[in-house]
């Protein structure tokens, strides 16, 4: 038998066709469904008669545009095109019989934040999502990701999607990681390497013992960002850490159907002869702290490093670095350390579980924000919300002065209330630094949840280890 | 879908690098829940100012490109998110083809979605297409998904590779749904194993 990628597993128990061209037909098992990429998918149903074929494996909740203040449990959302949007998925998710999360269950979050959470992503899986950091689920050895509106109304009718198979590449971090060090700056630190179009055509496997050592909310961090390099999906193979975390869960199988479960998901890996296409090996010792400094998640450098000069880059890149350093309103040469910030935030489908409050409230402990700064801290769910309360993790977040919100997407992308003005200069834990990403104007710098914490408490990027 | 099966018009230069679905379509304009009127929106925060008034030197703005089809852009065009009001805006806007020496993958394929045609090319190529675009007015080109060539202002042929089902898809304004419910009785016969085999599933 030919040895198999874990990618290449999972694309085969799940193939229904295949032509001779290589166009296949691929069944989906969980298909998560959010107010943005959904409604002309639906409006696309009603239009051609059309039932969901499996309500039993659709999953809807509203993320993008739900305020995150308190005020939203009185059912004020003022935006009426967001309110709009809002309605149009509660009546979907209604009319079509899918699983809902609406906005006032506990269990309502960001969709990738939920999915695992509830038990609905699992080992083995084809979970695909309107939204492009699905790559998420990857951490679960489930073959996870994003869609478009299209496909999402194909795979409502159809159960399935049509997909040319990827190439497998083989990321490794080895060794150790060091103190100050996280699973945030492990993904940033692969898409510096390959850039943001090094993953083009790509499923990305993660292996190493730096990634054996991360718990479940890291591998989720690190899978999250799999997109910002270009890659269709991140995967890492399930591991006893993997079925701790998914044991006893909601929609996790229990029983007789567990055990069957375990021992399928234990042969989800990679065989010893199976052969990449592309490889990638970093050692974990040498990942620093990590911070973009520009407009694509590729310009990252150690938070001890300075701003770049556009002559160090080659082609196109030139001047795409003398535009976002513009936009970022840098200097070359400028110390990465000497950036002051306006606000932090924390949250988002990258850094927003319980062990990036956690981490926050480690360093935040018994500690002020700098005066004039806003940090703002936003749970994935409202299960991640309650956690951090019973653990103590809000009360040390808000002393500290961080407001701390309901769940919701926030200010990764600033579809909702929370955004940055013009000019606001923002260490976030979220994925993407794109031009307006946050808000019109705003300055975005990616860092992990502990370098987030540490610019709160100085006001500037601040390498952690110093802390 | 819109059936492609040959664009002749103006070709605007778009060299940046990684520009990204929030330059192309910005999440303020997400909010809607049609597919439609989302053109006068397209690359929103770099077509106009923070008055609404349009920002003169943007590519787009200037009267040779105002009704460009064909964009000749830099490396990893779209990538970001998912977000098909991407190549909505670029439709509604009547942009038609999409030339690169990449795309993003999910951006990529929804073009095909929606009746536009992303070319990839060697850089070689795309260099001498931006030439071309960089005439103003007289930057026409002639693409022919048929024949898999593309026409420039001087009469030069270039030709380009296409996935056979998204060419038979677009030429003939597909829809991938009523494709994949013919395969209705595989999908059936599938999902029986996959519950016998998967039952937690």
């Amino acid at each position: 038998m030919t040895a198999k990628t874990l990618y290449d597993k999972i694309w085969d128990a799940h193939l229904v066709s295949e032509d001779a061209d290589g166009t296949s037909l691929i069944y989906i098992d969980r298909h998560l469904v959010h107010e943005v990429t959904s409604p002309q998918a639906f409006e696309g149903l009603r239009a051609a008669g059309r039932p969901v074929r499996a309500p039993e494996k659709t999953i809807a909740v509203p993320d993008h545009n739900v305020p995150t203040t308190l005020d939203r449990i009185d059912g004020v959302v003022k935006n009426e095109e967001s309110r709009i949007q809002l309605d149009a998925l509660d009546k979907n998710a209604r009319d079509f019989g899918v699983h809902y999360y609406p906005v006032d269950d506990i269990r309502q979050g960001v969709v990738h934040i939920i999915g695992p959470e509830q038990g609905w992503t699992l080992p083995g899986m084809t979970i695909v999502c309107g939204d492009s950091h699905t790559a998420t689920h990857g951490a679960f050895g489930a073959l996870a990701h994003g869609i478009g509106t299209s496909e999402v109304e194909h795979v409502l009718a159809t159960q399935a999607l049509i997909q040319q198979k990827s190439k497998n590449m083989k990321v490794e971090i080895t060794g150790k990681l060091a103190e100050g060090v996280t699973a945030k700056d492990i993904t940033m630190a692969v898409i510096g390497k390959t850039g943001t179009a090094g993953g083009t055509g790509y499923v990305i496997e993660y292996c190493g013992e730096a990634i054996r050592d991360l718990s479940m909310e890291g591998r989720m961090t690190v899978c999250n960002m799999a997109i910002e390099g270009g890659a269709r999906a991140g995967l890492i193979a399930p591991d006893q850490t993997t079925y701790d975390y998914v044991m006893g869960r909601p929609h996790a199988p229990k029983g007789a159907e567990w055990e069957m479960a375990l021992a399928y998901w234990k042969t989800m890996f990679t065989d010893e002869d199976a052969e990449f296409d592309l490889m990638l090996t970093l050692k974990g010792e040498d990942i620093a702290p990590l911070v973009t400094w520009g407009t694509s998640p590729e310009d990252v450098l150690p938070i001890t490093g300075v701003v770049p000069h556009p002559d160090e880059f080659e082609g196109g890149k030139v001047d795409a670095v003398k535009r976002s350093l513009e936009y970022m309103q840098l200097t070359p040469g400028q110390k990465l350390t000497d950036i002051a910030v306006d606000t932090v935030f924390v949250g988002s489908c990258t850094n927003g579980r319980i062990e990036d409050f956690r981490e926050v409230a480690r360093i935040v402990k018994g500690k002020k924000i700098k005066t004039g700064m806003r940090a703002i801290a936003v749970p994935g769910s409202g299960l991640v919300r309650l956690q951090a309360e019973e653990e103590g993790v809000a009360k040390i977040l808000s002393d500290a002065g961080f407001e701390w919100r309901l769940a919701g997407c926030s200010m990764c992308l600033a579809m909702n209330p929370d955004k940055l003005q013009p000019g606001e200069r923002c260490a976030a834990t979220t994925n993407r630094n794109f031009e307006g990403r946050q808000g019109r104007g705003g300055l975005t710098h990616l860092v992990s949840p502990a370098m987030a914490a540490a610019a709160a408490l100085t006001g500037h990027l601040t390498d952690v280890r110093e802390m | 879908m819109k059936k492609f099966t040959q664009i002749t018009g103006v070709a605007a230069p778009m060299p940046l690098v990684n520009v990204d679905t929030d330059m192309i379509i910005p999440k303020l304009f997400l909010k809607t829940i049609k597919r439609s009127g989302l053109g006068k929106n397209l690359f929103d925060e770099m077509r106009f100012d923070d008055n609404g008034e349009e920002i003169a030197d943007f590519v787009l703005n200037k009267p040779a490109y105002r009704n460009a089809q064909i964009l000749v852009a830099g490396e990893n065009f779209g990538c970001g998110s998912s977000r098909e009001h991407a190549p909505w805006a670029l439709l509604d806007f009547g942009i038609r083809v999409v030339i690169s020496t990449s795309f993003a993958d999910i951006f990529f394929n929804n073009c095909f979605k929606n009746g536009i045609l992303p070319i990839v090319l060697p850089q070689s190529d795309v260099d001498k297409l931006m030439e071309d675009a960089n005439r103003g007015a007289n930057a026409v080109l002639s693409v022919d998904l048929e024949s898999q060539t593309i026409s420039g202002p001087d009469g030069g042929q270039i030709s380009f590779e296409v996935d056979a089902f998204k060419k038979h898809c677009l030429i003939n304004g597909l829809d991938d749904i009523g494709l994949t419910m013919q395969k209705a009785d595989a999908i059936d016969v599938f999902e029986a194993k996959h519950s016998v085999s998967a039952p937690w599933i």
